[in-house]
Formats: C-alpha cells, sequence, structure tokens
C-alpha cells in the first residue's frame, strides 16, 4: 500500500517563496486583461483592449523603440570592450595591471545614484548636451564589468596552452582570437550580450539622470506612474516585454551553461 | 648544415619577480646542446628543473633572457612560434574544443590555406598514421585520453615539422596505456623520420624510447648520452641516484695497480676499473654502487676485497630478493640479487653477517 | 607582432573607456562637491560652505544612518530568507534542483519599475491585501497595508533581491563536495555541528556575494523609496536624487555622493578586515 507524503519543510517553504515572486507579477499580468481604466480590486471583466490601444500610443512605442535601438547598440560596445579587457586581464601580465582590475570591476560597487549623478556633472562640465547617447554612455559602463566577468570566467576555464597550440600551428595572435579564442568564448559572448542588452532595456536609475528629450521606455513608465488612467496600457506593454526578455534571459541562461565545461548535470 | 636540427647555444631564462610571484627565478641557466636531425632526443629530470621551459624557448613561447636557439641552423631570435618549423604536442594535449577531430587536425593546413580537397586527404592520412582512421567528426570530449593523445599527434605530425616537441605527453594516461603508447611513439617515430624532442619526469619512459638523453637539474643539463652511457656511467651524483636505484659511499683512494684503483670504505676495501689517472692518492670520493650489480657472498668468503655488513631486511620480490645490509658506518647499503631456483631466498636471513661484492668495471667513482 | 603592441590593442580601447566615463566622472564629480553652486559664476567659485551646511544638517546625517541601517537590515534578511531556499535546493530538491532556482529568477528579470508598481497596487487601500483583510473581517474600510512606510520599502527591496541572493550562495552549496559531509560524520560530527563547521563556513563566498548584491544597491537606492517609501520611507538615495532633479544644488548632491561613497567603502573595507581576523573566507578581496 502506498502512504501519502507530506511535503517536506523545505519544499514547503520553496513554495511559499515561489508564491511571494510570482503573485505580484500575476497580478499585473491579470490587471492586462482587466476591463478597467483603475488598477484596482474587485476585478471588472475579462477584455483584450489594452491590447488594440497599444497601437494608439506613439509616444510610449516611440520609448519602446528608443529602448530597443539603445540596447542593441549598448549591449554590441559592452561586449567588444568587455571582452577585449576580459582577455588582456586573462591572458596578459603588465605593470598596473591591479589598477586595471579594480578599476574595471568598480562600476559593480558603485550605486546607481552615484554613477547617474557623476556622469550628470561630467556631460554638464563638457558642455554635452544629454540625449540617448548620453544614456547610452551609462549603459555601457554599468554592463562592461558583467561582460568582463562572464567572458573572463570562460576564459579562465580553458587553459592558454589551446592559444599556444593555434599559434604552434601557424596561426598568427588575431586568427587565434578569431578562429580559437572568441569561438571557444561564444556562449559567454552571446550571455553576455544578452545580459547587457536586458541590462540596458530595463535600466532606469541612471538613466533618469541622463535623459534628454528623448526618453527610454523605463524613465516614459516613471513619469506614466503618476497618471492612474494610463497605467493599464504601460502594463500591457510591459507584459509582453516581460515574456520577450524572459525568453532571451532562459536563452541566455543555457548558452553560458553549454559553454561551461564539465556542466554538472543534475541528478549524480 | 652542421647536421644539427635543433642548436641551444648558452641558453637562458630567468623569470621576473612580478611573473612569479617570488623572486627572480632561473629557469634555465646556460644550457649548450646539439639535437641530431632525425633523433629521439629527451630532456629528462625532476619537475622544477627547467625542462619545459627549454621546450617551450625552442617553441618560441618564452623569450630567452640570454643565448639563442637554432633551429636547421637558423637563428630563432625573431621568429615568432606560428613561423618556426617545429609543432608541439602539448601536456594537455590542448585540443580545440569547438572543433571536430578532423578540423583539429586539419588546423594547420587550414591556416596555411591549403587547398581542401588536399587537407582532407592529409587529415586522412595523419589519422590513420596515428591509427584512428574514423573518428574524424567527432569532438575531443567524445574521445578516451588515449585517443585525444593521439589525435594531438595527428594535429602536429601533419605539418610535416622538422622538430616535434612533446611535453610529458604520455603524463595524463594510465600506466598500462603509456606502456603501450611508448612503444608506439618509438615506432612512429622511426617510421616518419621527425626529429622528437621529448620532455619528461619518468627516468623509465626515457631509457626505454630514447636514442640520446640530457638529464636536467635546476636548469641546468648534467649529462648528455645515450640510455647505456647515462644508466651506466653516470658522472655525477645527481644523475647516478635520479636514474635507477644507487647506493652512495664515502671512500679514499688508496692505491692503484694499472687501470685498478683500490678504494678504502671504513676498513673495507672496493676494487674500481678507472683508466687515466684523474685520481690521487688519499683522494676522498663518492662511490656510487647499483643494488643489481652487488652480489651477496657469506662473510666465511670473504677475500678482502668486499663491503661487510649485517643483514637488516630481506624482502622477496619474485624475480630477484631485495637485501638491505647496514654496514659498519650505520650506512644501510640496498643490494638485489637475482632468484635462480629457490636460492637466494633460502641463503641469507636477518642478522647474518654478509660480504658485498661487485666487478670493478661496475664500481663508479665520483669526485664531484 | 610583440606582445606589448597587442596588449595595447586590446586594452586602450576599454580602459579609455573607463578613464573618461567612469574615473574622470568621479574626480569631477569630488572637485564639483567645493563649487558654490551648480551653474553660471557660481561653479567656478570654490568653496567649503557645502561641507559646512552637510556638517551642520543633522537631518542628512540621520538620513545616511538609517538608509544605512535599512540597506544591513535589508541584505541580512534577504540571505536570511535565501540561505534555507538554496539549502533546500542544492541538498534535498534532487536533480530538477536548477529549473526551480530558475523557476523563482523568472519574475525578477520582469521589468524592475513594474515589479515595484506591482507592490504599490498589492498593498494600497484597493490592493489585493486591503481586500483580503476587509473579506476576513479584519479590516472594515479601504485602507493600505504597510504602503508609505519603511517596511513597505523593505519588503519591495527584499522581493526584488531575493532570487539574485539565492543564486551564488546555491552555486556555492551546490559545488560543496558531498563526502566532505560524510567525513563530518564519520568523524563524529552531529548533523547540525555538520553544518556550522563544514557547509556553512563553505558557503560563506556565496553569502558575502548575496550580501553585497544587496548592500550596495540598497545603500544608493531611491526608485523604489520614491514610489512606495511615502514620507517616513525616505532614504538617502532620495536626497541626492533631489538635488538633482528638484533643489538644483548639485554641489551640495555631489558632496552627499562623496560622502555615501566614502561610508560604503569604510563599511565593506571594515568587513573584509573583520573577515580576516575572523579567518572567513568570503572569496572577495
Amino acid at each position: 500500500m502506498r502512504r501519502l507524503r507530506l511535503p517536506s519543510l523545505g519544499a514547503l517553504y520553496y513554495a511559499l517563496l515561489a508564491i511571494f515572486m510570482y503573485l505580484p507579477i500575476v497580478m499585473l499580468v491579470v490587471f492586462a486583461f482587466n476591463d478597467s481604466p483603475l488598477m484596482v480590486f474587485p476585478l471588472k471583466g475579462f477584455t483584450l483592449k489594452w491590447f488594440g490601444e497599444l497601437g494608439k500610443a506613439t509616444e510610449m512605442l516611440q520609448a519602446a523603440r528608443n529602448s530597443l535601438v539603445l540596447g542593441l547598440i549598448t549591449s554590441v560596445v559592452a561586449t567588444v570592450l568587455g571582452t577585449m579587457a576580459a582577455i588582456a586581464t586573462m591572458r596578459y601580465q603588465f605593470r598596473l595591471k591591479g589598477a586595471f582590475l579594480a578599476v574595471t570591476s568598480m562600476p559593480l560597487v558603485i550605486p546607481y545614484v552615484v554613477l547617474g549623478v557623476a556622469l550628470l556633472l561630467l556631460f554638464s562640465t563638457l558642455g554635452v548636451e544629454l540625449s540617448l547617447f548620453t544614456v547610452g554612455v551609462g549603459h555601457v559602463i554599468i554592463s562592461m564589468p558583467y561582460v568582463t566577468l562572464i567572458v573572463g570566467a570562460r576564459l579562465a576555464g580553458f587553459p592558454s596552452s589551446i592559444e599556444e597550440a593555434a599559434q604552434d600551428l601557424g596561426a598568427n595572435y588575431w586568427l587565434t582570437l578569431r578562429r580559437v579564442v572568441v569561438p571557444i568564448s561564444m556562449p559567454a559572448i552571446l550571455s553576455a550580450f544578452l545580459t547587457s542588452f536586458t541590462t540596458s532595456f530595463d535600466e532606469f536609475a541612471v538613466s533618469f539622470f541622463l535623459t534628454g528629450t528623448e526618453t527610454t521606455l523605463p524613465v516614459y513608465v516613471y513619469s506614466q506612474l503618476r497618471f492612474p488612467s494610463r497605467l493599464p496600457i504601460v502594463v500591457t506593454l510591459s507584459a509582453i516585454v516581460m515574456v520577450c526578455s524572459v525568453a532571451l534571459l532562459l536563452l541566455a541562461e543555457r548558452l553560458r551553461r553549454s559553454g561551461e565545461p564539465g556542466v554538472r548535470k543534475g541528478g549524480e | 648544415m652542421s647536421g644539427f636540427a635543433v642548436e641551444l647555444v648558452h641558453l637562458s631564462k630567468t623569470f621576473a619577480a612580478g611573473q612569479t610571484g617570488s623572486g627572480d627565478v632561473a629557469a634555465v641557466r646556460g644550457i649548450d646542446l646539439g639535437i641530431r636531425a632525425g633523433e629521439f632526443f629527451t630532456l629528462l629530470g625532476p619537475s622544477g628543473c627547467g625542462k619545459t621551459t627549454t621546450l617551450r624557448l625552442i617553441a618560441g613561447f618564452e623569450t630567452p633572457t640570454d643565448g639563442e636557439v637554432l633551429i636547421e641552423g637558423k637563428p630563432m631570435a625573431h621568429v615568432p612560434p606560428h613561423r618556426r618549423p617545429v609543432n608541439m604536442v602539448f601536456q594537455n594535449y590542448a585540443l580545440f574544443p569547438h572543433l571536430t577531430v578532423a578540423q583539429n587536425v586539419g588546423f594547420g593546413p587550414s591556416v596555411r590555406h591549403m587547398p581542401r580537397e588536399e587537407r582532407e586527404r592529409r587529415v586522412q592520412e595523419a589519422l590513420a598514421l596515428v591509427r584512428l582512421p574514423d573518428i574524424g567528426r567527432r569532438k575531443p570530449s567524445q574521445l578516451s585520453g588515449g585517443q585525444q593523445q593521439r589525435v594531438a599527434l595527428a594535429r602536429a605530425l601533419i605539418n610535416e615539422p622538422a622538430v616535434l616537441l612533446l611535453d610529458e605527453p604520455l603524463g595524463a594516461l594510465d600506466l598500462k596505456l603509456r606502456k603501450q603508447m611508448q612503444t608506439e611513439l618509438k615506432h612512429l617515430q622511426q617510421a616518419v623520420g621527425i626529429t622528437f624532442v621529448y620532455v619528461t619526469h619518468d627516468q623509465e619512459e626515457a631509457l626505454t624510447m630514447s636514442d640520446r638523453i640530457a638529464v636536467m637539474n635546476e636548469g641546468l643539463v648534467l649529462q648528455v648520452g645515450t640510455p647505456v652511457e647515462i644508466y651506466e656511467q653516470p658522472t655525477s651524483r645527481f644523475v647516478a641516484d635520479f636514474i635507477g636505484e644507487t647506493n652512495f659511499v664515502q671512500g679514499r683512494v688508496a692505491g692503484r695497480e694499472g687501470e685498478l684503483v683500490s678504494l678504502v670504505i671504513e676498513g673495507d676495501r672496493l676494487q674500481a676499473r678507472l683508466p687515466g689517472d684523474a685520481l690521487a692518492l688519499e683522494q676522498t670520493v663518492t662511490v656510487a654502487l647499483r643494488p643489481e650489480k652487488l652480489n651477496v657472498e657469506p662473510i666465511a668468503r670473504a677475500n678482502g676485497t668486499g663491503l661487510r655488513g649485517t643483514v637488516r631486511e630481506v624482502v622477496y620480490l619474485g624475480t630477484d630478493t631485495r637485501f638491505i645490509v647496514r654496514l659498519a658506518t650505520g650506512e644501510d647499503v640496498v643490494a638485489r640479487v637475482q632468484n635462480i631456483g629457490a636460492q637466494g631466498l633460502g641463503e641469507f636471513r636477518v642478522g647474518d653477517q654478509v660480504n658485498l661484492v661487485c666487478a670493478p668495471d661496475d664500481v663508479r667513482v665520483l669526485t664531484s | 607582432m610583440n606582445t606589448r603592441v597587442r596588449l595595447w590593442v586590446l586594452i586602450s580601447a576599454p580602459a579609455l573607456m573607463l578613464l573618461v566615463f567612469f574615473v574622470l566622472p568621479m574626480l569631477n564629480m569630488g572637485s564639483f562637491s567645493l563649487r558654490q553652486g551648480s551653474f553660471g559664476a557660481a561653479r567656478h567659485i570654490w568653496t567649503f560652505e557645502h561641507y559646512r551646511e552637510f556638517a551642520e544638517n543633522t537631518s542628512f546625517q540621520r538620513l545616511l544612518v538609517r538608509s544605512t541601517w535599512w540597506a544591513l537590515l535589508t541584505a541580512v534578511l534577504t540571505v536570511l530568507l535565501a540561505y534555507p531556499l538554496a539549502y533546500y535546493l542544492a541538498f534535498r530538491a534532487g536533480p530538477r534542483r536548477v529549473t526551480l532556482l530558475m523557476l523563482l529568477l523568472v519574475p525578477a528579470w520582469t521589468s524592475f519599475l513594474l515589479r515595484i508598481l506591482a507592490w504599490k497596487l498589492l498593498l494600497g487601500s484597493e490592493g489585493l491585501f486591503s481586500a483580503a483583510l476587509q473579506a476576513l473581517g479584519l479590516m472594515d474600510e479601504p485602507r493600505p497595508v504597510l504602503l508609505y512606510t519603511p517596511a513597505a520599502v523593505i519588503v519591495t527591496l527584499i522581493y526584488s533581491w531575493l532570487p539574485f541572493v539565492a543564486m551564488p550562495i546555491f552555486a556555492a552549496l551546490d559545488r560543496m563536495d558531498r563526502s566532505l559531509l560524510e567525513a563530518a560524520a564519520d568523524l563524529g560530527c552531529a548533523p547540525w555541528k555538520a553544518f556550522l563547521r563544514v557547509t556553512l563556513p563553505l558557503s560563506m563566498p556565496g553569502v558575502a556575494a548575496g550580501f553585497l548584491f544587496v548592500f550596495i544597491p540598497t545603500l544608493g537606492e531611491w526608485v523604489t523609496p520614491a514610489l512606495v517609501g511615502g514620507v517616513d520611507g525616505v532614504m538617502y538615495g532620495n536626497i541626492i536624487q533631489d538635488q538633482f532633479a528638484r533643489a538644483l544644488n548639485w554641489p551640495l548632491g555631489s558632496l552627499m555622493s562623496v560622502v555615501m561613497l566614502v561610508v560604503m567603502l569604510v563599511l565593506l573595507g571594515g568587513a573584509a578586515w573583520v573577515a580576516r581576523l575572523l579567518h572567513i573566507d568570503l572569496g572577495v578581496e
């Protein structure tokens, strides 16, 4: 006879935290289908009209487009620069390497408000007008350390003798980078790119200080939070973005794991 | 042409303090070596003796602090690794994990822009040479250690280098596979006729495979010679100790009759055959005795030569028996006696007084 | 091409980027704290005026102390909540453990602002909690639950960080050699003792990473308190933001930022020093 097994304390705890994590998200998604301009309980009924009205919200769509383009450009720049820094620090010995390493990882331990303020002051001092460019600079500075970390971990994962082997077989340094180092690091590079992109796309605390007349999606969303009647449509777009970014990040995580040598598959 | 595939002229390499974390480290300290074309040459020594650094200097991965490397008579000072006519088999194989076996082997020809068809044909040949004809499409991670080893060999040999450099290539394999690969490597070298420069810390591997061996320690080459020369006529205590097992006792030169030198060791007497007269009378010397060259005799048969002592330990090893004999000086000397029939084991017991004798040809006198 | 040239090619672009847009702005910000005003001629007058202002204004200092305390509290609470979760996943959840962790990460990858908005709605007078409490008869009229209190700020922040803190702790526990626990048991160590003396020390690098991951951004946080904190929930980050967004007193804002950085670095340095003194391996420098 099979005995009924009670869930363990741990499983119960996990379930509680899962509810804690999902409750707010699920609630937002519910509001995206709620037939009321006010996001309050009790719910008024099911509707798809917010999806229909999305097309009319030109200002928001423009902000979304800005965020998309900005995200793509800044993550390309951050990925290229961060990868170069990773190769330099993982494969070379040089004076001031300690200082360079400190500076590359420093943005990780600086609160975003300080970063945003400091860049705002710099652009003001230099007489650079705030625009999507200045926001982009902030995003590159935020993303670069993550790229260097992710790609650096991959580089540390394979011995430099692999690069020596390529040179030994007749490839010069740049060919070695192109045919050996970059392909082997590709999963990490892609993962770093996707991480940079989603960071940039969702970044607000720094962007707030650096935005000019053209806004990014988070900056636009923030400006709308004061107007409850516009919230349902904001939430609707965000629900769509949410689904897309979750898909992207799951892909990034898969890539990162597939690139790890000797990934531990669960169960053993 | 000098006939040398590789020449090392006063080659030195010092790693600056910053790179090692401690003080400056002199890894290689002025090596002069000539490696002949077509020979299987081994650099043998304990870890940290500079053998791998020497190999990497030949390959071009390290820049000498002094001296130079010549390959086929040409100085290599300004030739980067990718232009040197040498290829390397790395210790961990260093196969490209993102490429298939065939792409790994074809890497060299591909960066040299060899036409596709010829390249594919050569890859097939190279894989056949290392007896792995059917695994071209697999990834290195799907191969066993022995297979990866062969792929690394094929990847290097396909480029027909003037010299093949091997850095402890069998170190990661288990004992049985290692033995098998030793034979195979030796046959392969004879078949392709390429100069092999082989780095190992395993003296047995060096003795079985090499045409000549250079024994290294602390960045210096101590002795160069054939395996027989290295084993039978070590010129230094380090070489005698590192290659095989050796007993060392202190002695004094007591006299000479022709080629025979009399040595006194704490009241005991041994004779060594030493042509020339490099030794002065009364000079203190180190005497090196191989355990298998010593014979154990009953003390009653002692006739004035031999080392007298007491049996401390008798260990039966199948083909032979190992005796540990304590001399009057308090030093222990090891003797290995072949077991012929049931003799050996039965004859002497712990506590017996015995006399250890050695033929004058087998007594090595080291002055350094 | 020699090594030096290659290194230069690789390093110059990222180094230049960081110098111009990270190091320079920080130095510039430091110098801004010594200016009299934000714009025009006042920008070029050097003064210690704002230092005096900051030193005399006890409300700034109180806010800084309070924010540091909240950041500490948030970090500790998040680690305390995340540790059992990571432990359960690493040791008890079996082959699905990575999937289960990813499942908790999914909500955290959705828009930062919207997640805060969600909490604002949940805790509001017409929110789910209020409605639930009314339905249970525990509340007689629509009132906000926690909203516009410090608790709301801390709950929302914990919500934002929790999965990211569970991740490094899980990683540290998951790569732990299971035979170590067997060895501890074999040596006569009771399970709870084995946890304290083997598992916990080995997971400290993950705990430290998770703690820093919360502490640093929380100390400078201004968005969450601005949305759910109300008057009582204001943090130090808000008054910095205020100097730039409304008060336009850039020199004072710069000084506040510098002070926060100094406080943070001193605290982190102190923590690292104490850890070294106690021989706790945090896996960070």
